[in-house]
């Protein structure tokens, strides 16, 4: 392969117009030991530990939906394209992104447009994963460059395969650091005619967690399971439960849950169905947390009763604020960003329940000091250095961005 | 005589049975190790009959401790080890090879936590996929992912092969069910990947090792997902003139945002087969026939129905009918569950497994026609139309010479036809040995190569399950 002429590797930003291009510029940044950034919109930039890359590969210049099947649930994009524009593709045809991708921006006060790329290499899935599961899960497909500059595919468009090894789920929240995702291919559902959304007020975090797990534990297909304490979406804790279907089979269940869930108190079905699509938005996106910016936040996942023993923990020794998703399962909780922003005492919470942690927010600094992702076992610390080593030998991609070494 | 290839065994190997088989019995109980031909011949095949090769010794191990001791001595002494759940797989993916040990969890069958709260159940893979659901019905759940072969195979088997079932449509398939693995690597080290939660940290092991066919390492303990059942279910049933306007039906079912718990399709042949069989009153004047299922109340369920049979009907069925007892949709389900039996008692066949775009369908299934026509052989298709999962039966008869061949070849025409439009190998019953020499077909040496780098990172050696899923020759060795 011959570089192109228009960019050589010494350029700060790199912007290959085809795959065939951005293969070639990594083949020789590789052959230079050059490290690179891989930057799609740049919104969830400052997640993970600071990477000292010496250029940044964008994918601005490889965008396009390449396929687009609605009777067969399956939407193909190249890296570069932006969320948006599948989403609103998607919409047009009654169809959605089943795993309710958050808007990372409100969060982490970054500007930028997402990407298809950085969506599946971030993993990030919203309220619908307890039902519809994660990105990862929606993911049939990849292309992606190696660290050998080669162009490996992995999947299709077929949402039945098991062809081989699923390397499209390695690619799936590998930050990056696994090569560069130049298409991804996502199953799609139908969006549901009807949304409706049940409101139980005042219950403390135990009580709230517990019916939303008596809902989930029903025959009703609930898509969210939300629990907001007191303060942060109203003045009294709000605990929210989401049914998504055909209009008469939402109105039943509806029925059937508020009946279900009465020792927990009167459960409230909102009416204003903008004023429900923005509380879910809101969960989705954690706006809650998203003020004062200064403050670390971390993203925590546990079996869902545990979550408010984790986080009662935390807040016995440091001013935390959070909110639970997944039916309690996933923990968004803010702290000062101070000293180790917890994350001890956030470990040792978590570990008689299992589950893990990421530190989604902080300053630069404290994500270099600390181990913003979950510390691996020796064994398993092991394995990903070989998978890492065996995709990317020369270690370009994003090194150090998860873990030190990889 | 048949035609794919096993490699030669190691005769150094062969040479050393009598201090391997000694070493083992070191590390197990007595009855924990099976030596003797009468009983290895148990273990020397696996559905895929048409294949067998006696192994070394067979294990039988019932601890992840067991486990991990004749891991740790087989990788020291460099000897072969094929993992081995129920031995149901289709593609031949726990057929022996002479110079490997057998390693079978088969004896560690237990549950050993059920969450109900949490939907979560923590089981000994060795338990069959039925089992789980058995084990947690009483409370209303089951485990989603129901392969045909649910009575007898294990979850060891199904997190090998990323196993799926009729109902993946709306529940996914095994990698999407699995929470953790307790996995015993081929140097002995045992991990645990995952857990009781959702999504674990760091690179998506979980998702690499549910599909790898048994080469990553050995599953001794995993963590699924549970679900309630729904209220109930009900299938409809419904006959086509053309192929081509089933397909169209299914297409614009989905298309107004219906998803069926399971929606399947037959061809005339395959009708025909299971009406005889099971005289669940299908229409036999039709080239294809569709079965819908939907789930939820009674009022749920009629409302659904309601909504695809006002589609169906745009598409002038040739015949309609939505299930009105518990006996009709026992007997509609009935012909189509017993289709790979009812097939067999007619003729011996191979049971194919390739993925196509939905929307592929009628070339599709005119091309196979061709093909076996070709052959001088008969077909019959079944299809999880909503997934796009192709099941063709190739039939041929065992008793003449060369038709085995034929039917093979056969088979291997139609996967790679499946390929080329824009599918897949295998959609649920993954390579093993049986579609190992056309992986070629749907991946470049550099996909191929990329893989098997990853492999190497678990066992660089080539040990575990070693003649599978790779083709034998252009292997990368570390």
């Amino acid at each position: 392969m011959t570089l192109p002429k228009s960019a050589t590797i010494s350029e700060p930003v790199l912007t290959p117009e085809s795959e065939e291009e951005a293969a070639a510029l990594v083949a020789a940044c590789a052959a230079a030991s050059r490290p690179l950034a891989i930057r799609g919109g740049g919104t969830k930039a400052a997640v993970g530990r600071p990477v000292n890359a010496e250029a940044t590969l964008s994918t601005r210049g490889l965008t396009g939906i390449t396929l687009y099947e609605p009777a067969e649930l399956v939407i193909a994009a190249r890296a570069g394209t932006p969320l948006a524009e599948v989403e609103r593709t998607l919409a047009e045809r009654g169809q959605m992104l089943p795993f309710e991708p958050a808007d990372a921006r409100v969060l982490l006060g970054s500007e930028g447009e997402a990407t298809v790329g950085g969506l599946a290499a971030t993993n990030l899935s919203g309220p619908r994963r307890i039902m519809a599961g994660a990105c990862r899960d929606a993911m049939i497909g990849v292309r992606f460059v190696n660290g050998r500059g080669e162009v490996v595919k992995s999947g299709g468009r077929v949402m039945k395969n098991v062809t081989g090894l699923d390397l499209v789920k390695l690619a799936a929240g590998a930050w990056g650091t696994l090569g560069l995702l130049t298409e991804v291919t996502f199953k799609v559902q139908p969006k549901a005619e009807r949304s409706a959304t049940l409101v139980i007020e005042g219950l403390d975090d135990v009580r709230g967690v517990e019916a939303l797990n008596a809902a989930l534990c029903s025959p009703f297909e609930i898509t969210g399971a939300a629990h907001l304490p007191a303060g942060l979406g109203g003045e009294r804790a709000l605990t929210l439960l989401r049914i998504e279907g055909f209009s008469p089979s939402a109105d039943y269940r509806v029925g059937e849950l508020r009946h279900l869930l009465a020792p927990y108190g009167p459960a409230e079905r909102i009416v204003d169905a903008g004023e429900a699509r923005r509380l879910w938005q809101d969960v989705r996106d954690v706006r809650f947390l998203a003020e004062p910016q200064a403050h670390a936040v971390w993203r925590i996942s546990t079996v869902p009763t545990a979550g408010p023993r984790v986080a009662a923990a935390i807040a016995a020794h440091a001013d935390a604020r959070f909110f639970y998703d997944w039916g309690g399962g996933l923990v968004w909780l803010a702290v000062p960003a101070e000293g180790d922003c917890c994350a001890e005492a956030i470990r040792k919470a978590l570990a008689p329940h299992g589950g893990h942690t990421t530190l989604w927010r902080a300053p630069a600094d404290i994500r270099a000091a600390l181990q913003p992702f979950q510390p691996l076992a020796a064994p398993l610390m092991r394995l990903s250095e070989g998978i890492k080593r065996a995709v990317d030998p020369a270690g370009i991609f994003e090194p150090g961005r998860m873990y030190a070494g990889i | 005589m048949t035609t794919i290839a096993f490699p030669e065994p190691d005769s150094a190997v062969l040479g050393r049975r009598e201090a391997i088989i000694a070493g083992l019995a070191r590390l197990l109980p007595a009855d924990a190790v099976i030596t003797s031909e009468d009983e290895r011949r148990a273990f020397e095949t696996d559905a895929l009959t048409a294949y067998r090769r006696m192994p070394l010794a067979v294990v039988l191990p019932s601890t992840t401790e067991e486990v991990a001791a004749v891991l740790r001595f087989c990788h020291a002494e460099g000897v072969r080890v094929v993992p081995r759940g129920a031995g149901t797989s289709l593609s031949g993916g726990a057929i022996p090879q002479e110079d490997a040990v057998v390693l079978g969890v088969a004896k560690m069958n237990r549950v050993l936590d059920i969450d109900f709260v949490n939907r979560t159940a923590r089981v000994q893979a060795g338990i069959t996929n039925l089992a789980i659901s058995q084990a947690v019905a009483h409370e209303g759940f089951f485990y989603a992912p129901d392969p045909s072969s649910q009575l007898a195979c294990t979850i060891a088997g199904n997190i090998a092969m990323n196993s799926g079932g009729a109902h993946c449509l709306k529940y996914g398939v095994t990698t999407n069910n699995l929470l953790g693995v307790t996995m015993v690597l081929l140097d002995g080290t045992v991990v645990e990947i995952g857990g009781a939660h959702l999504d674990a940290p760091g690179y998506d092991l979980l998702g690499l090792v549910c599909g790898s066919e048994g080469q990553l390492g050995v599953i001794t303990e995993a963590t699924v997902r549970i679900l309630r059942q729904a209220e109930g279910a009900r299938p409809a049933l419904m006959g086509f003139d053309s192929v081509e306007t089933a397909g169209a039906c299914v297409a614009a079912i989905i298309g107004a945002g219906i998803i069926p718990v399971a929606l399947e399709f037959m061809d005339r042949p395959a009708i025909k087969v299971c009406e005889a069989f099971a005289h669940a009153g299908y229409p036999l004047d039709v080239e294809a026939l569709l079965i819908v299922e939907v789930e939820g109340s009674e009022a749920e369920i009629e409302d659904a129905l309601k909504r695809i049979v006002a589609i169906a009907e745009r598409f002038s069925p040739k015949a309609l009918r939505v299930s009105r007892s518990e006996a009709e949709s026992a007997a509609i389900w009935k012909g189509r569950k017993s289709a790979f039996g009812a097939m067999g008692r007619i003729a011996d066949y191979l049971c194919m497994d390739g993925t196509i775009p939905t929307g592929q369908l009628p070339y599709v299934l005119k091309r196979i026609s061709e093909i076996c026509n070709g052959y001088g052989l008969g077909v019959a298709n079944i299809f999880h139309a909503g997934d796009g999962n192709l099941h063709p039966l190739v039939l041929y008869d065992i008793n003449k010479p060369g038709e085995l061949e034929k039917a093979e070849a056969a088979g291997a025409d139609i996967l790679k036809l499946c390929v080329e439009v824009g599918g897949c190998l295998t959609g649920e019953h993954g390579v093993g040995i049986e579609k190992r020499d056309l992986m070629r077909h749907q991946y470049s040496d550099i996909d191929l190569a990329q893989q098997m780098r990853i492999r190497g990172v678990f066992d660089p050696a080539w040990l575990l399950n070693p003649a599978k899923v790779f083709p034998l020759d252009g292997r990368v060795v570390q």
